[in-house]
């Protein structure tokens, strides 16, 4: 027996009436785990019951303790008839099985009902003994850590990141039994949930035995997912990445940690390991030991010499290494080869995480993508799904000879979704083809030591713009130029990823969400014929989509995007396309060229007009999103950036012409420049629709910014207050004008028209960002389109700008003066030019620390990973405590400062509701993760057979989703957390039947609960407790407590 | 295109005070859009009427679940469906608790069920406020009568500022005051709510024993008996004669109108005893505000009584009664008369 349970139900409040002539109700509580059930007293007449009860036990294995959900419901007791349900709880006790996480699941739970929704509350209390099983076959993978966050988690550190992990169950669903033709919708839905809950909770302990398999002990970006397939059954799916992840020391005491001995004896082999990326500097074990431990500076300066990559313009005298453009075609062949021998045992090189330590991207080629169309049929052994499993290693297949075809030998930010209407299924897969540094890859060889990678992502910033594929055997035709940055290595002109922007790129002014909306009318057909239709519009959706981003992209004035996510949907009748991006400007890549529109018909003089006064429209566009996004790119003379290597384009004819300059005029001068225009031949009226949807989207509000990144470039002062939410939208379309074009029209209204109502209902949190925003389409009827958003919008402070950018400046600056003056020329070299888009000048002495801070990474401090981050943290936190003190004293007040809002102490059960927060991010911005308690993932349905009563559609589904959000709140207050970070509603699936007066929705939600402290707190405690190493690591005679 | 489900749900619940109040108002989500363009909105914000009417549905979506929470406050802080910070919780209630003076003007002293459809339809016409509203003050109204548990908020906040004045309008319903009489439509509420309070600190049982819950909305039953016992006062002509000179002495020279005062006192002294000596009965409790107009400020004011000669007057009528040798009932009279001077002083206006 290696475990457990203890449950013990406290008491319940706010039951229904349940009996109308006394208006009470005589409740009674059923607690059921696996095949055990225990029940409660009843406690006669009361709408708020004390039960009090004893402690329930059930003894299990660990396997089911994995597999299955801990099953309460409250019932109504009847002497002469059947018990009436009121409602259940599902409690998933995973949390509990982890040495670290909660110990105590403890507090209200909102009672549900998939019919009445919730009906009052449950206290209840959750414990389990876990017992040490040695046994080397066992079933259960407990103690596996799993997150929903794409990145690695807040306070640990990765070790050895070990790569893709996957499963699939699939079952029956039980919608489609026939026994669901006798049983009531209530008791059908309760089936449902509780497959989906337990085949969750088996895909869950399968991928943990995986990851032991590979020696990992956690599961970082994990994303579960159902897939429902109606007659033919119910997948559930998961991929993730397997990693081994240590925990840092908790921040009040890392310091003393880190310098502690054993910690020492870690790094020195370290040291000494080979190190591709410095091996020319020479090693000098004891004093780099010394210089990780204590003082950052000296490893940056270090490095900033001694990199292949160097940033610096001229070339430093008693550098070991050259440069990288000489080296570029060895180091990368040493570098592959290393990385493959460590990524070749491996079926699929693929992370699904979006951000990385730094240093652990080197090159990114580009997004891979991969779609097919598989009709569905019905499982036939649940026990084996082997059709399900083939088709995704089809597909990753796929993926990964994309890679390869961009030299990579790895895909990250990689994910996969799928779009079913009725028996056709599309699969897709996606990510970002990438270089990465093999050291996080190995096993066994590294102790993994960020503070290494820190050093090395410096002076690599611009590196993982750098092309990894052969420039004379490109996979694709593309325009490479020389880098920006480091003038040395070839990039292209640019670059779509789906990962988040790196900490530590460089980017100029701010970014924004791009969009690109498609729609596609096919014909009604069945099986074979309908999945042949849709596999030939799939190719000429993608480019399509591909096109409108690459024009948005353009009329931004901008290079990348992050973060692209393209989403096709099957409908009846239409295929969607929707994706989502976050545009930047890339201070490593080329300016882009404008957008040049040539007309068919030259001859025709109105025509002519119409095409000029397009163009000028284009061109005003340009230079106001320029100014909008703050996109002051340095000038730089040509003969340093070299010519660039034209290519043809498909669709586009290469024409010369400048393309900043040519903002005022409409004539472009086409003879003389070296930049390419992106060229739309206006040849029909489609292509004329075209243009003009380009020119409808418009640009947010004053004072609001958008992206689907977890932050947003170019912003970095967050203030506390978070807003997440969930909009939805469902539009009919008249079937009489159905045409590609009006279809593409609603389909962009309903999207701008969601964004401007988000907008305004946001406006009190102006200055504020929408950070994450992701959209979801669904068809779930014919002509019926859906479009589920959810993101969080965040406040920052407009004034506190120069401030906080300042702050990190001056340490940089101080410690390289200290320390070595090399680390001061480069970003001197590198930025100075783009002071100018500093909103405020700052004062004379600041001058080069501010330039030299375009390059520090815009919000670091909210995704430091390693302990010397923290530290980093501990000294800005203290320094500002000692410069201004007036605003400590605001900062450092207590916590229970009679702001709500603002308690941090987990709530307790008894009192008032303590708030939750809850935020697609991985991070609340002014505050610090203490501890990860474990992953919610839930999955709940609700159906009605009284929609007008509830206020329609609208009203029915509003109460649902507030609903899910509450549920949510509870389980992780209940766990002792006060947020969920990375939440994510993976589906939302709405059904109605307005003619019989029934709707029924699925929801799906995921994230990982936490506790966090706010930093003001964090504050208090650091100035309170300065240590000698707090002192050494900030600047000198700074440090006043 | 039509928009068949257009949702917002946002983790800490949005609540906009304007649109607050306008669902408050019993307005239309169509007049509420209405209004809120008026206000300029659009301007300001840039937003088109499509957003506004998307968000003012919302918004009364929102309003409408929280309502049933609202009807029992205490719900509303410890349920988990609504993320609301502790002071828009407060203002939630504060505002749905308010009410117009128009409305419980004429409510006032009438039963506090939920009133038929009919009395609704009629004070919507006569005081211009919505049904809408008028049913929601109807029932907050109510609310007030029946759970008053709500009273268990002090714990977290003073109490809403309309406290004292739902202490009024309980007051009145429970002791079905008559108010609606042609004579006494010069009446505010605000002078109702003025002797609520002076009744419900002097003549309640609470008034007397501290151990009672203060907020007793019932009369000291005992003390309206005693009352009884003041009847001497008038009865009694050597009494009643000694009283009037006590008073004309006093008062002397120092009223305007101290002839017509002179010619009046037994008719006016007849008046205030005997109102007392009524209240013993349920059905004349009713009339006690009928009664004192009748009685004493018509009187008054068809001779153009100044209000400081009726303070005078009055100061100088109980406190003379201290005088009278053959009255024990000093006590009685002081609880009586002390609360009626501030009542009347009150009243006495055009």
């Amino acid at each position: 027996m290696p475990g457990k349970l203890k449950v013990k139900i406290v008491a319940g409040r706010h039951l229904p009436v349940m009996d109308r002539a006394s208006d009470l109700t005589d409740a009674f509580v059923e607690v059921k785990f696996g095949n055990t059930t225990f029940k409660t007293d009843v406690y006669l007449k009361s709408l708020n019951p004390q039960w009090n009860s004893e402690w329930f036990k059930f003894e299990v294995d660990d396997e089911d303790l994995q597999d299955e959900p801990l099953q309460i419901t409250v019932l109504d007791h009847d002497t002469y008839s059947a018990n009436d349900a009121i409602g259940k709880v599902y409690i998933d006790i995973d949390p509990l099985l982890y040495s670290e996480a909660a110990t105590v699941i403890s507090g209200w739970f909102p009672i549900y009902d998939t019919i009445h929704g919730i009906r009052g509350e449950i206290n209840v209390v959750v414990k389990v003994d876990l017992f040490n099983d040695l046994n080397r076959f066992r079933q259960s993978s407990c103690g596996v850590k799993f997150f929903c966050t794409t990145s690695i988690p807040k306070c640990y550190r990765a070790v050895i990141i070990h790569g893709f992990v996957e499963e699939l169950v699939v079952n029956e669903d039980p919608e489609y039994q026939w026994i669901d033709r006798i049983r009531t919708p209530r008791a059908s839905n309760e089936a449902r949930q509780r497959l989906i809950s337990l085949m969750s909770g088996e895909l869950q302990r399968k991928i943990g035995l995986k990851v032991l398999e590979m020696r990992g002990n956690a599961v970082v970006g994990y994303l579960q997912c159902f897939d429902l397939e109606g007659e033919s059954g119910l997948v559930v799916r998961a991929i993730g990445t397997a990693c081994t992840l240590d925990k840092l020391s908790s921040p009040a005491a890392f310091l003393p940690a880190c310098n502690s001995p054993s910690k020492e004896m870690k790094e020195i082999p370290f040291n000494e390991d080979p190190n591709p990326n410095t091996h020319s500097s020479g090693p000098s074990t004891p004093l780099k030991n010394q210089t990780y431990s204590f003082s950052p500076s000296k490893s940056y300066s270090r490095q900033s010499s001694s990199s292949d990559t160097d940033l610096s313009l001229t070339p430093k005298t008693g550098m070991g290494s050259g440069s990288a453009g000489k080296e570029g075609g060895p180091f990368k062949a040493l570098l592959r080869q290393q990385t493959q021998s460590a990524l070749e045992q491996r079926e699929f090189p693929f992370f699904t995480l979006t951000a990385f330590p730094p240093g652990f991207l080197v090159h990114v080629g580009g997004v891979v993508s991969a779609r097919s169309v598989k009709l569905l049929d019905r499982i036939h052994n649940p026990d084996e799904p082997e059709t399900r499993d083939a088709w995704w290693a089809e597909i990753r297949q796929e993926i990964k000879s994309h890679a390869k075809a961009l030299g990579c030998h790895a895909v990250v930010g990689y994910s996969e979704s799928t779009s079913i209407c009725e028996e056709v299924c599309i699969l897709s897969a996606s990510g970002t083809a990438a270089v990465l540094n093999p050291r996080f890859l190995q096993d066994g060889t590294v102790e993994g030591c960020l503070e290494q990678r820190l050093e090395e992502n410096l002076p690599t910033r611009c590196g993982f713009c750098h092309i990894p594929y052969d420039e004379l055997n490109m996979p694709f035709p593309a325009h490479l130029t020389y880098c920006y940055n480091c003038r040395k290595q070839k990039v292209p002109d640019v670059l779509f990823t789906t990962i988040d922007l790196p900490t530590d790129a460089t980017v100029i002014g701010k970014g924004c969400l791009i969009q690109a909306r498609l729609c596609r009318l096919k014909k009604k057909a069945q099986a074979e014929a309908n999945a042949t239709a849709i596999s030939n519009l799939l190719p000429f959706m993608e480019y399509e989509v591909h096109t409108q981003l690459m024009n948005k992209l353009k009329l931004k004035g901008m290079n990348a995007l992050f973060g692209l996510r393209i989403q096709i949907t099957v409908g009846e009748n239409m295929l969607m396309g929707l994706a989502s991006a976050t545009g930047v400007y890339l201070a490593a890549l080329p300016t882009p060229g404008g957008i040049q529109i040539a007309g068919k018909t030259p001859n025709d003089g109105s025509y002519e007009q119409h095409i000029s006064h397009m163009q000028k429209k284009i061109n005003d566009t340009i230079a106001k999103n320029k100014e909008l996004y703050e996109i002051n790119p340095p000038e730089i003379s040509e003969e340093i950036i070299g010519s660039p290597i034209p290519e043809p384009r498909q669709r586009s004819r290469l024409l010369r012409s400048q393309s900043e300059s040519s903002d005022e005029v409409t004539e472009l001068d086409l003879s003389h420049g070296k930049k390419d225009a992106f060229v739309l031949e206006i040849d029909d009226t489609d292509a004329m629709e075209d243009v003009h949807s380009l020119l409808t989207d418009v640009p947010p509000p004053s004072g609001f910014y958008s992206c689907n990144t977890e932050i947003m470039p170019g912003i970095n002062n967050w203030t506390s207050e978070i807003q997440m939410f969930t909009s939805v939208r469902v539009i009919r379309l008249s079937s009489l004008n159905l045409t590609n074009q009006a279809l593409n029209k609603n389909f962009n209204d309903l999207c701008e028209n969601l964004l401007k109502s988000l907008y305004f209902k946001l406006r009190s949190m102006i200055p504020c960002c929408l950070c994450h925003v992701n959209f979801t389409v669904s068809l779930p009827e014919d002509e019926l389109i859906q479009v589920t958003v959810t993101a969080v919008a965040i406040t920052f402070d407009k004034n506190q700008a120069l401030q906080t950018t300042k702050t990190p400046v001056e340490k940089s600056l101080q410690r390289a003066s200290t320390d070595n003056e090399e680390l001061l020329q480069f970003p001197l070299e590198l930025c100075s030019d783009s002071l100018p888009s500093h909103p405020f000048p700052p004062a004379k002495e600041h001058l080069e620390s501010a330039s030299s801070n375009s390059g520090i990474p815009a919000a670091q401090r909210d995704r430091c990973s390693s302990w010397i981050e923290l530290i980093k943290l501990k000294a800005q936190t203290i320094r500002r405590g000692s410069i201004k003190t007036t605003m400590t004293v605001e900062k450092a007040s207590p916590v229970g400062d009679g702001n709500f809002r603002n308690r941090s102490a987990p709530p307790c059960a008894n009192s008032t509701v303590g708030v939750v927060k809850m935020t697609p991010l991985s991070f609340i911005p002014g505050a610090k993760i203490t501890k990860y308690l474990g992953i919610i993932n839930m999955f709940f349905i609700r159906e009605t057979t009284s929609l007008r009563e509830e206020g329609g559609v609208s009203g029915f589904l509003h109460a649902f989703i507030a609903e899910v959000f509450a549920m949510v709140r509870a389980h992780v207050a209940a766990l002792g957390g006060n947020a969920v970070v990375s939440y994510i509603m993976k589906q939302c699936v709405f059904m109605e039947n307005p003619n019989k007066n029934q709707a029924q929705c699925l929801i799906n939600v995921s994230g990982d609960a936490v506790v966090f402290v706010r930093e003001s707190d964090l504050e208090v405690v650091s100035s309170q407790q300065p240590t000698t190493n707090c002192q050494s690591s900030c600047t000198e005679g700074e440090v006043t407590t | 295109m039509t928009s068949e489900l257009d949702i917002f749900v946002g983790n800490t619940t949005l609540i906009d005070e304007d649109v607050y109040r306008l669902w408050l108002d019993g307005y239309s989500v169509t007049d509420a859009v209405a209004l809120r363009v008026r206000s300029g909105i659009l301007e300001q914000t840039g937003a088109t009427a499509a957003v506004l009417q998307s968000d003012t549905m919302d918004h009364y979506r929102t309003f409408h679940m929280l309502e049933r929470l609202l009807h029992a406050p205490p719900k509303l802080l410890h349920q988990l469906i609504f993320q609301i910070p502790p002071s828009r919780q407060a203002l939630l209630i504060e505002r749905y608790y308010a009410f117009d003076e128009a409305f419980v003007r004429e409510v006032l002293g009438k039963k506090l069920s939920k009133g038929t459809k009919k009395d609704l339809d009629d004070i919507s016409t006569k005081t211009g406020i919505t049904l809408k509203s008028c049913r929601r003050q109807m029932e907050s109204c109510s609310v007030a009568q029946a759970g008053v548990q709500w009273r268990d908020l002090s714990s977290l906040q003073p109490p809403p500022p309309g406290f004292r004045d739902y202490a009024a309008i309980v007051f009145f319903a429970n002791n079905r005051f008559e108010t609606g009489k042609k004579k006494l439509q010069y009446l505010s509420f605000g002078d109702f709510a003025f002797c609520a309070e002076l009744m419900i600190q002097n003549w309640t049982l609470g008034a007397v024993d501290s151990q009672m819950d203060d907020m007793d909305m019932d009369l000291d039953k005992e003390f309206l008996q005693d009352l009884k016992e003041l009847k001497v006062l008038v009865a009694d002509k050597d009494l009643l004669d000694l009283h009037k000179s006590l008073v004309c002495t006093a008062l002397r020279g120092k009223l305007g109108v101290f002839s017509e005062m002179e010619a009046n006192f037994k008719n006016l002294s007849r008046g205030l005893v005997n109102v007392a000596a009524k209240l013993t009965h349920n059905k004349d409790v009713r009339d006690l505000f009928v009664d004192l107009v009748e009685k004493f400020v018509e009187p008054c004011r068809s001779d153009h009584w100044p209000l400081s000669d009726v303070r005078f007057f009055l100061n100088q009528y109980s406190a003379s009664v201290h005088s009278l040798d053959g009255f024990r009932h000093q006590a009685l009279w002081d609880r009586y008369m002390g609360t009626l001077r501030g009542c009347l002083l009150r009243l006495y206006h055009d």
